[in-house]
């Protein structure tokens, strides 16, 4: 069960600002979602092999090389969508 | 004799009591090694050598955490943490794989790491430290692969300043974090446990430590009758020797005022060499690790067996085979092994000159007169030691001139031959220091007849004044007996 608090800090947790209304309306939602899982707990999967990940696939790598796959960008380029910046760093608030 | 470095049985000196731990110290460190001798970083082609490079210089789509783009994990960083898990002698496990652990700080671009969290590449190992009570086990629980964040400069302390500016060149470069179980039991063992992690790394010629932000680590560590303190921002083995023993005794105050000590995070502030509480709303950790949609699962167990057969030999095996293979003491393999540079350095040494006086000029003589100057073995030539022992070895030097050698090789440079030379190093034949000693006894009654009558000491003033007309170049010893010779 989810409650007001629940979403509070979930929200907190992913830097969402929510009204007192939004909360309202999405408690219950999630609370549905939640009991989704429920019906799936009820599924028998005794000797079922766990799905530790989606795909199928496994040993995909890369060599150690330069600029393969991605190049790299320019100084430039890679500040250019910052809202802040100085001497070539981008600029964040501090954290504490 | 390399088949199985890993399990020998090193010769560490058992200690003579056992170590009591009054305090109930207990220590744990996570160590964050960058694995900085790949070329590139672990999800992108993006390169390593950025350490003289402008700030945002080596980033690209993937290290940045641009919508869209996509990791893919470079093989040689792969190899490299299953090497080091085999050297501290780590399962290597059947399935390993990748998650996103969830947190907003500004050094991860994406809002989350790629970590690792229930199948960690290795797990399960330990290392031999030489501990408070002799031979010491530290248990590894595991060592996993992660990209490392990047890099925040604050304008002042962590606690002051306005703002923080980022350097992502850092970002994405490969990470190992090894885990240590909570079994060191002082500061001082702790920095023994990260010397020896750091020795191996090298050895395995992974990691280059001298670059900056190599090897961070945290430390977790409690005392009996609390709760354990976590403490981050750990740079140097120094570091983290000065925060452990400062926050032994924060704990020790606290509790001795009747207070308790808390589960907390706390800063290490390098500078003032204290710890700070870091509080904040996110105290009660909650990463929501979910499985990495972008990156597949690994089976590389199956690499183990070849990795091993290439792994070198590490320190303790090499300190067991300096013992047998040149004969010299346990305490001085100890120190030839305990940097892969010193041990090369004395093995070419010993190949060409007597490996026993070598390893005494190299651990006794040359490794102090470097520390003492701040120096590492880079700073001196093989040769130059090769010569040194020869000088002695043929008795054309004294013992003191061949550390004045060795000074003045530091201090000033030259070639050994050079400054016997000038320094008019040469042993004086033995007529030389006999005519000296008479001529001592001639000019010194009084200090003659004093040891005449008892006074043993007397003797030494003869033997400085035979000094003294050699110009230095007589041995002591040799001086001392024929002054005893001459006195009857
Ligand atoms: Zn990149």
């Amino acid at each position: 069960m989810i409650t007001k608090k629940d979403l509070e800090h979930m929200a907190w947790l992913s830097r969402l600002e929510l009204s007192g209304e939004d909360t309202e309306k999405y408690t219950p939602k999630l609370n549905s979602v939640l009991d989704y899982f429920g019906e799936l707990d009820k599924v028998d999967t005794e000797g079922v092999e766990p799905t530790y990940h989606v795909l199928q696939l496994s040993n995909v790598f890369r060599d150690d090389e330069p600029s393969q796959p991605t190049k790299p960008l320019s100084q430039e380029e890679a500040l250019s969508n910052a809202p802040r910046k100085q001497d070539g760093f981008f600029k964040a608030p501090r954290m504490m | 004799m390399f088949d199985e470095p890993n399990k020998t049985n090193p010769p560490f000196s058992k200690g003579s009591s056992k170590y009591e731990n009054p305090d109930g110290v207990k220590i744990g460190l996570e160590v964050h090694v960058q694995l900085n001798k790949l070329k590139t970083k672990v999800f992108c082609g993006c390169t390593t050598d950025y350490h003289n490079d402008p700030p945002n210089s080596h980033v690209c789509p993937v290290c940045l955490g641009l919508p869209g783009a996509l990791p893919v994990i470079n093989k040689k960083a792969v190899e490299a943490a299953i090497k080091v898990g085999l050297a501290l002698n780590c399962k290597v496990e059947e399935h390993t794989q990748f998650y996103r652990k969830n947190y907003y700080y500004p050094d991860l671009p994406k809002g989350f790491q790629i970590t690792q969290y229930d199948f960690p590449i290795s797990s399960q190992g330990y290392v031999m430290i030489e501990g408070e009570d002799g031979e010491h086990r530290i248990g590894i629980t595991r060592a996993h692969m992660e990209e490392d964040p990047g890099r925040l400069v604050h304008e002042g302390t962590i606690d002051k300043s306005k703002y923080t500016l980022i350097d992502y060149n850092r970002s994405g470069m490969a990470l190992l974090e090894v885990v240590s179980d909570p079994d060191m039991r002082s500061p001082k063992e702790a920095r023994r446990y990260l010397d020896k992690l750091r020795n191996i790394l090298e050895y395995l010629d992974v990691f280059d430590g001298n670059l900056e932000g190599a090897l961070r680590v945290d430390a977790n560590i409690s005392i009996m009758g609390g709760q354990r303190a976590e403490i981050k921002n750990i740079s140097s083995h120094k570091g983290a020797e000065r925060a452990l023993l400062y926050e032994i005794v924060r704990q020790k105050n606290v509790l001795r005022r009747g207070g308790v000590v808390v589960l907390e995070t706390r800063h290490f502030d390098e500078a003032r060499e204290i710890t700070l509480s870091m509080r904040s709303k996110e105290e009660a950790h909650d990463y929501r690790y979910f499985p990495e949609p972008d990156l597949v699962p690994l089976k590389i167990s199956g690499w183990a067996p070849a990795i091993k057969e290439t792994l070198p030999e590490l320190p303790d095996a090499r300190r067991m085979r300096f013992v047998e293979q040149y004969g010299i003491a346990d305490d001085h393999a100890k120190a030839l092994t305990s940097e892969l540079k010193l041990a090369v350095f004395y093995e070419e040494v010993a190949k060409k000159a007597d490996p026993k006086m070598a390893a005494v000029w190299i651990c006794d003589v040359l490794k102090g007169e470097l520390n003492y100057r701040d120096l590492t073995i880079d700073a001196f030539r093989k040769e130059h030691m090769l010569s040194v022992i020869e000088l002695l070895a043929s008795k054309k030097i004294t013992e003191d001139g061949a550390v004045d050698i060795i000074r003045t090789l530091l201090d000033k440079g030259g070639s050994p031959e050079e400054i016997v030379a000038q320094k008019g190093l040469v042993v004086v034949e033995g007529d030389i220091v006999s005519t000296a000693a008479e001529e001592a006894i001639k000019e010194n009654p009084q200090a003659v007849a004093d040891y005449k009558a008892g006074k043993e000491k007397a003797l030494n003033s003869l033997v400085g004044a035979v000094m003294k007309k050699t110009k230095g170049r007589a041995d002591a010893r040799a001086a001392r007996e024929v002054l005893l010779g001459k006195l009857g």
